[in-house]
Parts: structure tokens; C-alpha cells; sequence
């Protein structure tokens, strides 16, 4: 079975339908392609056939190219291969747009149309730019866009100037450069596609035996095209692209290749003819993936993202579908996980020692429905649907049934064993009892349960509806089923896993602290505070170690700080960090929630700048540290936490790391994660780098034995540990 | 080495480059031609008498567009085997013209030029030529490009003038100009503007404020604000350049920072036997040139590293400079130059400056030469320096001594 097919009609309309077999979205091979080319040529051949329609049979048109492939061609044929992949499908697409017209008369084409079951994502749109009308089923559900640039790329089969040229730079931006995405009447309001209809095949065809020559002509093959908004040089034109790249620098701190090379794509593609512009930008896609940043953030933000959340690392054990889940506690962590439960069709029973608490919690959901519906993402019937699932309650009783428990009380271990046992007491025999905790050890916890085999970690971050990741912690005696329960729930809740062993912090915040532990150091040391906060949002961390601090409370800062140091005595390495936040938290400087930490805040809560007071405090010594210094500092602090935690087993994958750290903390996405991080810079001068800040600044920049190995063997992280991932 | 001279400096008054201007009805070709007109008239350049008309300007298109030096030099009075240069170094296109001039003849390639330059700023805007540094992304991002007034507000917060300091400089300029008229100090150099009758169109610098008040200026909006705050958002792209910088302070509007206007201006350069053989007397002689190439973000630093460069070049020291003159391109560009050499704020720009007079783009690199010499000579000083800040990141610099 061929990816296209194609049936001739006896009214001249030929129907090529793209279905892909096993799979249930339809993605672009270079086979398919190539099957879509010979159809293409076949029928444009066929004098008995007016009229082409391009459609799928499924109930979405295409989620876009098979990355896979991608990452295929830059390894069997590095750059040239990557840019003769690239042209072969401008070639075939350009074939669809001129459909057999002659060139200088721009008579005799055959009219090409598509039909959009459903959605259609980047090449899936691509394709049917390069046609001659778009038409899409009226389908809210369906989402249609080039969502490229998330994952590192950009639209380069033609889409980047098809769309450029057809709404201009300035109406193209928000598709190209944030891949912002469309229901289909949004996308014929904005110009992606040209019909909305009932029945879009029917609607295409009847087009495309109406269309006359001129109807086929587009607009930048016609004569005397002009860019819409005007081209660079054109007066309009030039303050567009002049903001365009100041406002993508200071979007992306300048670390993301890829928006870049869009912007120069369709620069320096607005001033040439069409076919020239398609050569351009496929220079600059070829360049964009033979950067390392693309494939790192292809392989963590998309390949083995999904991975992960298939269940890569689930282990062998029967369905566990939750049902009916049991929250203990109903403060803000509870009432989240509540709401995101109750989203996905759970039964829900929220408990709390006090109604009113327990109200509170469920409220919390009420809220966020409110909002949707405001925001028209959301109907009063939905909301009572899903309200409906939420039983508030302070009676353990209620827990009858529960098939998964998720305690998220008070930080306090004898608080959490009371409410283990109590729920235990109540639960069935199989039920697995998941605690939230983000700083006790589980083993330790898993001790007031009758059944710590049963007995797991499940780390939400906060805010649980916005947080995509789900840390899921295995204690000393935690079994395989209780893993694959917490699998298959964070499935149903449509967020990302990863399954780390029980250490201190287990991994994300075990990261995350070190990060903010060496900015507040730096503001100790004298280092102009503004300088730590721009070195980390150049390196693409999305909030400066002071700002996350000031989000998270200084007193929770503080808090851990007392008990590491009680839990590690005279090893603990932190104590000019803790007069800077101890003192941070005497002044009353508690962060955002008193509106007032290391930033100042407006009497609404808004980050006004730095606390004008530090200067005085930490006075800014005459040698400021390089930029790269800082940064160095703020990177190694998080990745050598990271290997320290392959080394030591909490975690087993280091795709688990590398999607985790961009899921959890944001960890510079461009990078790829951590490992992908430390690979761009290569075990050898990661050492060395280490090596220097060690002598700088302290042992806690020791290269870990691990890393230095690597060094010395010439390894690097995906070539050691990435057999897992290619077996994906 | 031969030795340049100058023999004359001219110019005409500056007009106002908006729609009312008085020099807005004149063209660039006809303002050019009557300027280097008034200088063959002054200096009795007959026939074949100097090598080349090397003309600054910055925005060559349109009317300013097509080799204008050539264009001017024809329809001119002068010799048709007189050919004619146009050239582009931003704002010190009219100074290059003259350092070129100079060093030609220093070099012994022809004995005499004219150099200068014009801008109708009004006719042919500012940038209608295109710029890839500020359109074409592959270089914006690269040189973290941001527009010249985002610059002179990066100079003010890294060197820590506010807005208090910059407007009292714009002030001191407008009283300087206006006393520098009311005295008559610009006389040896006006050239009024006259038309194809005779008739006068513009006698003096019409841009000029002299009742300006440091409260008027206070009531000023910062002109580069949005645009850095806003959209699309300048004062993150110079952050990212200068990332120990929390915000930009935005201190510079259209009362301190140099005015659009009309103008153009000429300088004879010739060697010895040039003078001797039309019978004119060497005003100074150019004792150094020098430009140089700077960090292009913050933009306008240029007279700084320039100056040290051609001190270093021409074993001087900044002591050994009776005057200044520092183009007034905004108020911050002139203050970090004091600040830098810890000079007499009476030594720079004695007379004012492009904030209070306008800044015609390729004409004010050969203005302040003008400015400079005649000043020394009012002063009865010996040894002159002009400055100008680039755009791109550049900055050109002459030394100049009496003889």
C-alpha cells in the first residue's frame, strides 16, 4: 500500500488521497513524496483528467513531516543531502503550484485544490500552500498551521515563502515565527486557506472543474506581483523587517538558530523571483538543521518527548487507567492535580480536614473553568461535567474505591503518615498511594504504609494546569505496577513522565537549587546583579536565578536550606548563600508572594526592577566577572547536578534528564537539555571549563569521575547512553 | 612629505529640513553647484585648477543619487575636466572628503581640491537609501543593531550623564550660536544661498532656537523611548550587548540632539605651489587625519578612540589642542568626549553646534573644519581638532594648525 493513491473520476476531477497505513496521522516520507510526484505527473499527463484534488483518508489531513526522516537526511548526506531532500520537494510542490501552465503564457494548467478533513500541521499545510485553493472542513477541532519553530526549525518546504508572500511579513510573523495555530474559520479569516465548508472534497472538486486559467495563477507568479506590507526596501516594508529582527532578538535572546534563519529566509527571499526564494530558503533550513541546537531540540522536544509519554520507560504490567482518584489535601498542589484529574475524566474525591478547605480546592477549578469559558475555550455544560467528577469532602470514607491516591498535604513526614494510614485503612488492597512530596525522601514515607511495594512518588510542579512535566519517584520498595499506575495517569492527564530513583530533590529541584543557589552566591560575591539575571536568560534560561527565586518564596529557600544543613553537617557547602537569603528573609524580602524580594514589585504584583537596596548590601565589586563566566557558573551548577544524578542512578535515562530539565525548569530549550548541552560542548573542554571554575570558585565545579571519563575516552552522552533512545 | 593647506573653508547657512524650510525649493545639484560657484569666485580657479571635487553625501539617491559630484561639478562654472567624487562615511562624509583631499596631496597625487559635501535633508530623507545593517537580520542580529538615538541613550547610561546634564549642553549650544551670529563669527564662511537671478533665498542658519529656555526643554518627550521600551523593543537587543545594564535611560530628544536640516559646505585644499600659483595664503595646515572602526551597538563612541588614535599617530597629546569641535549628533556623543579627555567644556564647540544649527549629514564633516578654523583664527590659537561619531560604529577625526 502506497501512502498516496489516486482515483480518476468519470467528470475529469482525479482524487489523490493520502493515507498512510499504521499510522494514525498522516506524516510525509521522501516515499511518499515520491508516489505523490508520480500521481502528480500521471494526471497532469492524462488528458481525460481537468481537475486534481488533494484530500486524506483520514479524519485529519497531516500532522506534518516525519522528523525522523529529517534527521535521516542529515546523516546519510549532511549538508548537500539535506539541501537536495529539500529541493527535490520545492521541485515537486513548484510542480503542483505551475500544474503543467505554460510558463510564459501561464495558460493550459490543470487546477489543483485540497480538502482538509482535519488538521494539518507543517508540511501538511505546506502542501496545500503550493495548491491553488484550500478548502477545510468546518471542523472547530481541527488545528491548521506551521508549527515548526518550536521544535528548532522552520517551515522549509515552501511554506516560509509560499506564506510570506501571500500575507505579507508582517501578518506571516505570528504563523511563522511563533507557529501559531488555527481552527479552520480563524485560518480563512487570516488568509492560510481560502474556504471553509461542509463537505471540502465535494466543495474542491466542483472547483477545480470551474477554475479557468487565471484562477490558477498565484499571486507571485502573476505579473507585477508586490509583497503585501511591502518588500524590504519598499519605506513600509523596511521598518517591518527592521523591527522584525530587533524584536526576534530580543525574543530569543538570540539562541535560537532557527528564527534567525527564518527571518533570513524571507528577507532576503522578498527580494528575488520566486524560484530564487525557494533556493534561499532552503539554504537556510539546511543550515538551520545542520545546527546542533535542531537536532536537540528535535530529539528531546519531539522524538523522545513522545517517547517518554508512550511509555518508553512504563514496565510490563496489565492496563492501569485510573478511575476514581483520592487527593489528600486540598491547598493549591492538591486542588491542581484535582482540576487536571477531573479534566480527563476522572472521578475525583478531594479531601480536606476542613470543608471549607476542601470547597476551596474545588473552587480552584471553578475558577479556571470560568476563565475558559470567558476565553470561549470552555461551555457552562463542560464545566459542569467536569465539577461534577469532584466530590470536596473531609470523609476519609468517601476514598472507597479509589483505584490511585495522590497525598499532597503539609510538608511534615508525621502529617503524611497519619493521612497514609488513614487513606490505607479505607482503599482497596491494590489501590497504589502516590505522595506529592517535592523534598522527602519517598522510602522514607513509603514506612507508614502497610504496602510500600504500592507505594510511589508523584512530583506535580506548580502550577499544575500550566506544568507539562510530572516527576514520578521510585522509593526503596516501590514495584513495577505502582510505576505503570503513575504511568498511565500522567497519560490520562496528557503531561510528559519521567522515572527517577529516590535521592535528595530526586532530580529537577535537585537541579534547580544548585542554579539559584550560585546566583544568590554571585550577589554575595559582588557581582552586579543584573549581569546574573541576563547571563541566564542569554543562555536561554527562561527566569534569572533571582527571579525563580523570588518566585518559589526566599522562605522556602530558606526552609530547604535548614534542613540539608542539618540533614549533611559539616559538608554543606552553601553557607555564603545562606547569609545572603537569610538575610533576605530577615529584611521581610520573602519574594513575589510579599511583593518584595530580590525584585521590587508594584503594589498589583508586577516585577518592577531589582531591589534598589542590594547595591548598598552586596556593594558591585570593580571586577566584574566576563559574561560567559556567569553563565558558565549558572550552566554547570544545573548540568553537573544532572550527570551527578546519572552517575548515581536517580536517573536512569538521560532522555529523561534532557526532557525533563526543558519541561520542569525551562532548562534552555535550545539546547536540547542538559546532556544535549554538555554534548554541543564536548566532554573535553566541559572538563576543562570545570577544571577552572573548580579553581575558582570551589569544588562543587568538580568535573564528576563520569564526565571525566568521557573525556578521556571521547564520548559523549548520546553516544554512550543513547541506545535507549534509538531504540525508541 | 608635501604638506596640505587650507586655502578657503565656506558655506551656506543651514535651512530647515522640513516641507517650510527656506532651502526646501532649492535642489541638492543647484545648492551644490552655487556653493562650489562662490568658491571658484573667492579663489579664482580658472580652467583645469584643481584635481577633483571630492563631495560628502550620505542618502545618495533620487536627485542626490547618481554620482551628485559630478553632476554638481557640471553644473557648475568649473572646468569640465574637472571630474567629481562622491563618497559616504555617514555623518563624517564632508570630513573624509577633506582628509581624502589632503591626503592626496600629501601623497603628491594633484595639487588641489575641492572637498565637501551637502544634504537636503528636507528632499532626499534620511534612510530612504536602504541600510542592510538595520534590515537585513543575518547582520542586525549580528551587530546587535539598534537605531543611532537608542546609541546615544546606551552612552548615557553607560557613562552616566541624565537628561539634566544633556539638556544644559543643548542650551549652551543654542547660546553659543546665537552670541557666535549675533558677533558675526560665521562671516569669513556664509556663502548665502542666492537663485538663478541673484535674489537671496537664505542668509543664516535658520534652525536655531535662541529664546530656548532649560524649562522648554524639559518638557520634552524622550524621542527613543517607545521604540527601545516598546515596539519593537531596541533596549533588549542592547541589553543583550550589554547585559550588566538593567534598563536604557531614555534622556535625548529632539531639544538635545542634533536638528534635520539643509546644507552644504566646501573646503579649498591645496599644496604649496598651489597657492602660490593662484596667489592665495594658507589659512592652516591639515596636520592629521584619522578614522577608525568601533563597537557599532553603542554606536557613537567613535570620537573617543579616534581622538587617542590620531594623537598616537601624530605624537600630540590632548594638551596640545587649543580647540574642539565634537559634532553635536546628540548631546551624550559630546559629553563622553569631555568626560574622556577632561577638557574645558570652553575649548569644544565654541561657537555651538549641530544641536542648535542641524547637522546636514555629508556637509558637517567640512562645516566644523570651517567652524574650527575660523574660530582659531578669532581666537588667535594655533592647533584644532573636529570630531564626528559615526553610524555603523565608526569615527573620523582632522588636526588642523595655523600657519
Amino acid at each position: 500500500m502506497t501512502d498516496f493513491t489516486m482515483k480518476k473520476g468519470a467528470d475529469g476531477a482525479a482524487i489523490i488521497t493520502w493515507d498512510v497505513q499504521g499510522k494514525s496521522m498522516n506524516v510525509l516520507s521522501m516515499e511518499g513524496a515520491n508516489t505523490l510526484s508520480d500521481l502528480i505527473d500521471d494526471a497532469l499527463a492524462d488528458d481525460a483528467v481537468k481537475g486534481i484534488v488533494i484530500t486524506s483518508g483520514k479524519k485529519d489531513f497531516a500532522a506534518g513531516m516525519d522528523l525522523n526522516v529529517i534527521a535521516g537526511m542529515r546523516e546519510a548526506g549532511g549538508a548537500q543531502g539535506v539541501f537536495d531532500g529539500v529541493m527535490g520537494l520545492h521541485h515537486l510542490l513548484r510542480k503542483i503550484e505551475l500544474a503543467g501552465m505554460d510558463r510564459k503564457t501561464k495558460k493550459g494548467g490543470k487546477p489543483i485544490a485540497t480538502a482538509l478533513p482535519g488538521t494539518a500541521l507543517g508540511i501538511g499545510l505546506e502542501l496545500p500552500l503550493a495548491t491553488h485553493r484550500i478548502f477545510a472542513a468546518d471542523n472547530a477541532k481541527a488545528k491548521i498551521g506551521l508549527p515548526e519553530i518550536m521544535v528548532g526549525i522552520f517551515p522549509g518546504a515552501g511554506g516560509t515563502t509560499r506564506l510570506a508572500r501571500k500575507l505579507g511579513a508582517m501578518a506571516a510573523a505570528p504563523f511563522l515565527l511563533e507557529g501559531k495555530l488555527s481552527d479552520p474559520k480563524k485560518a480563512k479569516a487570516a488568509g492560510l486557506i481560502d474556504e471553509v465548508s461542509e463537505d471540502p472534497l465535494a466543495a474542491a472538486r466542483e472547483w477545480v472543474l470551474a477554475a479557468s486559467d487565471a484562477d490558477i495563477i498565484k499571486p507571485w507568479d502573476a505579473k507585477g506581483y508586490k509583497m503585501p506590507g511591502g518588500e524590504p526596501f519598499h519605506p513600509a516594508g523596511f521598518m517591518t523587517f527592521v523591527g522584525a529582527s530587533a524584536m526576534i532578538h530580543g525574543k530569543t535572546m538570540g539562541v535560537y538558530p532557527a528564527a534567525k534563519a527564518l527571518l533570513s529566509a524571507v528577507y532576503e527571499g522578498a527580494m528575488v523571483p520566486f524560484d530564487q526564494a525557494l533556493k534561499i530558503e532552503a539554504r537556510w533550513f539546511t543550515n538551520v538543521l545542520m545546527n546542533p541546537s535542531s537536532s536537540a531540540m528535535i530529539r528531546s522536544l519531539f522524538i523522545n518527548k513522545e517517547a517518554l509519554e508512550k511509555g518508553a520507560n512504563r514496565p510490563e504490567a496489565p492496563d492501569q487507567t485510573v478511575r476514581k482518584v483520592g487527593i489528600l489535601g486540598a491547598g493549591m498542589m492538591g486542588a491542581g492535580i484535582a482540576y487536571v484529574s477531573a479534566m480527563a475524566g476522572i472521578e475525583v474525591v478531594l479531601i480536606d480536614a476542613a470543608q471549607a478547605s476542601a470547597d476551596k480546592g474545588k473552587a480552584y477549578s471553578e475558577g479556571l473553568l470560568d476563565k475558559a469559558i470567558s476565553r470561549k475555550k470552555s461551555t457552562e455544560e463542560k464545566k459542569a461535567e467536569v465539577l461534577g467528577r469532584i466530590t470536596a469532602t473531609t470523609d476519609y470514607d468517601a476514598l472507597k474505591g479509589c483505584d490511585l491516591i495522590v497525598e499532597a498535604v503539609f510538608e511534615d513526614p508525621s502529617v503524611k503518615a497519619e493521612v497514609t494510614k488513614k487513606a490505607e485503612a479505607v482503599i482497596p488492597e491494590d489501590a497504589i498511594f502516590a505522595t506529592n512530596t517535592s523534598t522527602l525522601p519517598i522510602s522514607d514515607l513509603a514506612r507508614a504504609s502497610s504496602r510500600p511495594e504500592q507505594f510511589i512518588g508523584i512530583h506535580f510542579f506548580s502550577p499544575v494546569d500550566k506544568m507539562l512535566l510530572v516527576e514520578i519517584i521510585k522509593g526503596r520498595e516501590t514495584g513495577p505496577r505502582a510505576v505503570a499506575k503513575a504511568l498511565d495517569f500522567v497519560r490520562q492527564i496528557r503531561k510528559t513522565p519521567i522515572v527517577v530513583n529516590d535521592e535528595r530533590f530526586f532530580y529537577a529541584n535537585r537541579c534547580i537549587i544548585p542554579y539559584i543557589n550560585e546566583g544568590i552566591r554571585m550577589v554575595g560575591e559582588g557581582v552586579n546583579p543584573t549581569l546574573i539575571e541576563n547571563a541566564a536568560k542569554m543562555m536561554g534560561m527562561p527566569l534569572g536565578p533571582l527571579q525563580l527565586v523570588d518566585e518559589t518564596s526566599i522562605d522556602l529557600g530558606v526552609k530547604i536550606a535548614k534542613a540539608t544543613r542539618a540533614a549533611m553537617g559539616d559538608a554543606y557547602p552553601d553557607g555564603a548563600v545562606d547569609e545572603v537569603i537569610f538575610a533576605m528573609a530577615d529584611a521581610g524580602r520573602m519574594g513575589r508572594k510579599a511583593n518584595a524580594g530580590f525584585y521590587d514589585y508594584d503594589e498589583k504584583g508586577k516585577r518592577q526592577g531589582l531591589w534598589a537596596e542590594l547595591d548598598a548590601r552586596y556593594p558591585q565589586s570593580d571586577d566584574q566577572p566576563e559574561l560567559t563566566e556567569v553563565q558558565h557558573r549558572l550552566m554547570f551548577a544545573q548540568t553537573l547536578e544532572a550527570v551527578r544524578a546519572l552517575e548515581s542512578g536517580v536517573l536512569e535515562d538521560i532522555r529523561e534528564g534532557d526532557v525533563g530539565a526543558i519541561l520542569g525548569w525551562g532548562f534552555a530549550p535550545w539546547s536540547g537539555g542538559p546532556f544535549g548541552w554538555l554534548d554541543m560542548l564536548g566532554a573535553a573542554r566541559a572538563v576543562d571549563i570545570c577544571d577552572g571554575l573548580t579553581e575558582r570558585h570551589g569544588d562543587r565545579f568538580k568535573a564528576p569521575a563520569l564526565l571525566r571519563e568521557m573525556a578521556e575516552k571521547g564520548e559523549s552522552f548520546y553516544g554512550r547512553f543513547g541506545s535507549k533512545a534509538q531504540a525508541a | 612629505m608635501t604638506d596640505a593647506f587650507i586655502y578657503d573653508a565656506a558655506r551656506t547657512p543651514r535651512g530647515k529640513g522640513r516641507p517650510d524650510g527656506s532651502l526646501h525649493e532649492v535642489t541638492s545639484l543647484a545648492l551644490s553647484a552655487r556653493l562650489l560657484n562662490a568658491v571658484k569666485e573667492r579663489n579664482n580657479l580658472e580652467g583645469h585648477a584643481v584635481e577633483d571635487v571630492i563631495w560628502g553625501n550620505v542618502t545618495q539617491v533620487k536627485e542626490q543619487g547618481g554620482c551628485l559630484a559630478r553632476s554638481a561639478v557640471l553644473a557648475s562654472d568649473l572646468d569640465e575636466r574637472i571630474p567629481g567624487l562622491s563618497i559616504n562615511r555617514f555623518c563624517a562624509s564632508g570630513m573624509e572628503a577633506v582628509n581624502l583631499a589632503a591626503n592626496q596631496i600629501r601623497g603628491g597625487a594633484g595639487s588641489a581640491y575641492i572637498a565637501g559635501g551637502v544634504e537636503m535633508m528636507g528632499r532626499v530623507a534620511m534612510g530612504s537609501d536602504g541600510a542592510a545593517i538595520a534590515v537585513d537580520p543575518s547582520l542586525a542580529m549580528k551587530s546587535y543593531f539598534v537605531p543611532q538615538g537608542i546609541s546615544a541613550d546606551i552612552i548615557a547610561t553607560e557613562y552616566g550623564f541624565d537628561r539634566d546634564q544633556a539638556d544644559a549642553l543643548a542650551l549652551e549650544s543654542q547660546r553659543r550660536a546665537a552670541q557666535a551670529w549675533q558677533e558675526g563669527r560665521f562671516d569669513k564662511s556664509i556663502v548665502p544661498v542666492i537663485d538663478q537671478n541673484g535674489l537671496t533665498i537664505l542668509d543664516r542658519d535658520e534652525y536655531m532656537r535662541p529664546g530656548t529656555t532649560i524649562d522648554d526643554l524639559a518638557k520634552l518627550k524622550p524621542a527613543f523611548k517607545e521604540m527601545g521600551e516598546m515596539m519593537p523593543g531596541f533596549d533588549k537587543v542592547a541589553m543583550l550587548k550589554y547585559p550588566h545594564l538593567s534598563a536604557i535611560d531614555h534622556i535625548h530628544h529632539a531639544g538635545n540632539s542634533s536638528g534635520i536640516v539643509d546644507g552644504a559646505a566646501a573646503v579649498l585644499i591645496g599644496n604649496e605651489e598651489f597657492g602660490k600659483a593662484h596667489g592665495l595664503k594658507p589659512r592652516a595646515r591639515i596636520r592629521a587625519t584619522a578614522k577608525i572602526g568601533t563597537d557599532p551597538t553603542i554606536m557613537l563612541t567613535g570620537p573617543v578612540p579616534v581622538t587617542e588614535k590620531i594623537l598616537r599617530d601624530s605624537g600630540m597629546s590632548i594638551g596640545d589642542i587649543d580647540l574642539f569641535e565634537v559634532n553635536e549628533a546628540f548631546a551624550s556623543v559630546v559629553l563622553r568626549f569631555m568626560q574622556a579627555f577632561q577638557v574645558d567644556p570652553a575649548k569644544v564647540n565654541v561657537n555651538g553646534g549641530a544641536i542648535a544649527m542641524g547637522h546636514p549629514l555629508g556637509a558637517t564633516g567640512a562645516i566644523i573644519i570651517g567652524t574650527l578654523l575660523d574660530e582659531l583664527e578669532r581666537q588667535d590659537k594655533n592647533v584644532g581638532l573636529a570630531t564626528l561619531c559615526i553610524a555603523s560604529g565608526m569615527g573620523a577625526a582632522t588636526i588642523i594648525e595655523r600657519v
